[in-house]
């Protein structure tokens, strides 16, 4: 046996950018030529995935296409997520806001990306159009701060509403902690007669 | 409720005297009742869980329910982001504690395609066989727990001998019966143990009698019949747009399996078939889940058969810990192994979105590296998570005991909801 010697040793350094087979850019392809102002940027990542970065205002037209084109229907609402690129090298505007769709269709995902400031975290909201998107706009407001315009109840889901600041943002500290809170005053419930309850 | 039966033709009630009630009676009244709050949860039997769920009522009809997630949050993203990648997988056994192979190996998967890795034959084998064991665990536990809802003591325990004979074949695999963290990126980290082989030949044939007895108590059972036909009903478009995937998916009617759709490992070599149903009702995603369960045993029996020999993990020493001789032996080894734990694997930077199909659907992981060893992001889509954002949509409008049925049948798993 001849182990791999150590010299590339960050696998970084010489790797070329995209290694797995490219997958399908038929969606994206037919989303550019539609609407060729709402695509900010396309690129490929890693894996072979194609990518479209869409301008925050466009986003509702975009997804409306991709849900409805006869050709697309990618109604199966995959998930929403938020990257905080801090950190990373290109990080203006500060955050990502990625979009997961599948169509059966054409038996493919299809990869949205839409970028907004610190200053300005507001999407349109896209549960008009996929009630799907709901608890995931929530999820993604719980931990970034990224707020869905048009979202009918934009409230924290996981963390309690009394939580300060947005834990997966970059600059919350791992061990940050958090200020204990009062104890939330209950509407009492009806309780019926005997002693239940009072004493 | 007027009842029709109560009362005959002229109004006598046959019950009493035969005295006709009186004009306007309170009996005839509608009775107008104020709406109650509930509270079902966070600790209650039946949410399999720390779930609360606010329930309104009007009488026993369900007006609004309001599901509150977020007990069992333990910042499952932000641990990930502050460890290397490999330690990630200790915290990807807890999403879902009834099959934490499914996503040990979904992880892996993910990680593995970001760096372009293609592991050996022997372990994509493995890592279906012990997929499918945990699918038939999860969907056993799922099964049994509704059936114990319903009232039925015995299919849960029918459920549960095979679940600890399957749990007994995945210790001695893994050594952990349920927070398994087994596999490594690159590989499986152990062999199949002598004689394992056997040891779950004889489990599976146990595993289809019992099946074969909850079967046989459940499905044409009239009480657990009238419990979940046409209850918790959705239609395969509502579920669509909910993003549901998985069994709750395929009893709408629609075949999707990531596992035929896009196959993955070595799924594409066995000979199995996708159930689906066609109502969308808890009956329907019951008869899905024992389909489902009679397929896992037969790709494991062929997995079995048709196991190739080989190495389980990749020669690489930059992703694999290099073999104990070597590390003793060499001084490359030692670099290697020192390398390896202290700083882990360096995932070249970049991104990617993969998915596998886990217990309950689609379990899709999106990563981004930044090249420093740790991972800098790590999305993780819980197929049980558009599945309970749903519920409200199905039960609002129907009785306070269609919930449990359907809340069973959905199997939304705390760990992964709230990561």
């Amino acid at each position: 046996m001849t182990p791999p010697f150590w010299a590339p040793y960050k696998a970084a350094d010489s790797s070329p950018s995209v290694i797995g087979s490219p997958l399908s850019t038929f969606a994206l392809d037919r989303v550019s030529a539609h609407f060729p102002e709402a695509v900010v940027e396309r690129y490929v990542d890693r894996a072979g995935g194609a990518w479209a970065v869409i301008h925050p205002d466009s986003l509702p037209k975009v997804a409306a296409f991709l849900k409805n084109d006869a050709e697309l229907e990618f109604k199966l609402f995959g998930s929403i997520d938020g990257v905080d690129r801090l950190h990373l090298a290109e990080n203006d505007p500060r955050f990502e806001v990625v979009y997961f769709l599948y169509s059966f269709k054409r038996h493919e995902h299809v990869r949205l990306k839409v970028r907004v400031s610190e200053h300005q975290p507001v999407i349109p909201s896209l549960v008009p159009l996929y009630r799907g998107a709901n608890w995931w706009e929530r999820l993604t407001f719980d931990f970034y701060g990224i707020r869905f315009e048009g979202h009918p109840d934009l409230r924290r889901i996981l963390l309690y509403d009394e939580f300060q600041g947005h834990p997966l943002r970059k600059d919350y500290a791992l061990r940050d902690r958090q200020p204990l809170i009062p104890e939330r005053p209950i509407k009492d419930i009806f309780r019926g007669p005997g002693t239940s309850g009072h004493s | 409720m007027a009842d029709s039966h109560t009362f005959d033709a002229k109004g006598h009630n046959p019950d009493t005297d035969g005295s006709l009630p009186p004009e306007g009676s309170e009996l005839e009244a509608h009775l107008q009742s104020k709406h109650m709050v509930i509270n079902m949860g966070p600790s209650h039997p039946a949410t399999h869980g720390t779930v609360r769920l606010k329930v309104e009522l009007d009488g026993e009809t369900i007006v609004k329910i309001d599901p509150e997630i977020g007990f069992l949050h333990r910042g499952f993203q932000k641990s990930c982001e502050n460890v290397t990648w490999t330690q990630c997988l200790p915290y990807t056994d807890r999403l879902n504690y009834l099959s934490a192979m499914m996503n040990n190996f979904g992880f892996l998967n993910a990680v593995e395609k970001l760096i372009g890795l293609e592991i050996p034959e022997r372990a994509q084998y493995i890592r279906v066989i012990g997929s499918e064991l945990h699918r038939l665990t999860d969907h056993l536990t799922c099964v049994g727990a509704t059936g114990l809802e319903m009232g039925g003591f015995a299919p849960f325990l029918y459920g549960m001998e095979a679940r600890e004979l399957l749990q007994d074949r995945v210790t001695e695999l893994t050594g952990a019966r349920l927070t398994t963290s087994f596999g490594r990126v690159g590989g499986i980290n152990r062999d199949l143990p002598e004689g394992w082989a056997d040891k779950v030949h004889k489990t599976l044939t146990r595993t289809e009698e019992l099946l074969v007895e909850m079967d046989g108590l459940l499905t044409r059972n009239r009480i657990f019949v009238d419990r979940t036909k046409n209850t918790g009903v959705i239609s395969a478009e509502d579920a669509i747009d909910y993003g549901w995937t998985g069994p709750a998916l395929r009893a709408c009617g629609i075949d999707h399996d990531l596992r035929k759709a896009h196959p993955y490992w070595v799924y594409e070599r066995f000979n199995f078939s996708v159930a689906v149903g066609e109502h969308g009702d808890n009956y329907d995603r019951y008869l899905v889940r024992m389909e489902e369960m009679r397929q896992s045993i037969s790709i494991i029996r062929q997995a079995l058969e048709t196991i190739p020999a080989g190495p389980i993990i990749v020669d690489d020493w930059r992703i694999a810990l290099p073999p104990k001789p070597e590390v003793y032996g060499t001084i490359e080894g030692v670099m290697a192994h020192f390398k390896l734990v202290m700083e882990g694997i360096q995932v070249p930077p970049g991104e990617c979105y993969d998915a596998t199909e886990a217990s309950n659907g689609e379990l899709g992981w999106y990563l981004v590296s930044d090249g420093r060893g740790r991972p800098y992001k790590v999305h993780v889509r819980a197929p049980g998570f558009p599945v309970l954002a749903a519920v409200p949509h199905i039960i609002e409008g129907k009785m306070l005991a269609d919930l449990i049925p359907t809340f069973d049948t959905i199997n939304m798993i705390g760990g992964e909801v709230e990561q």
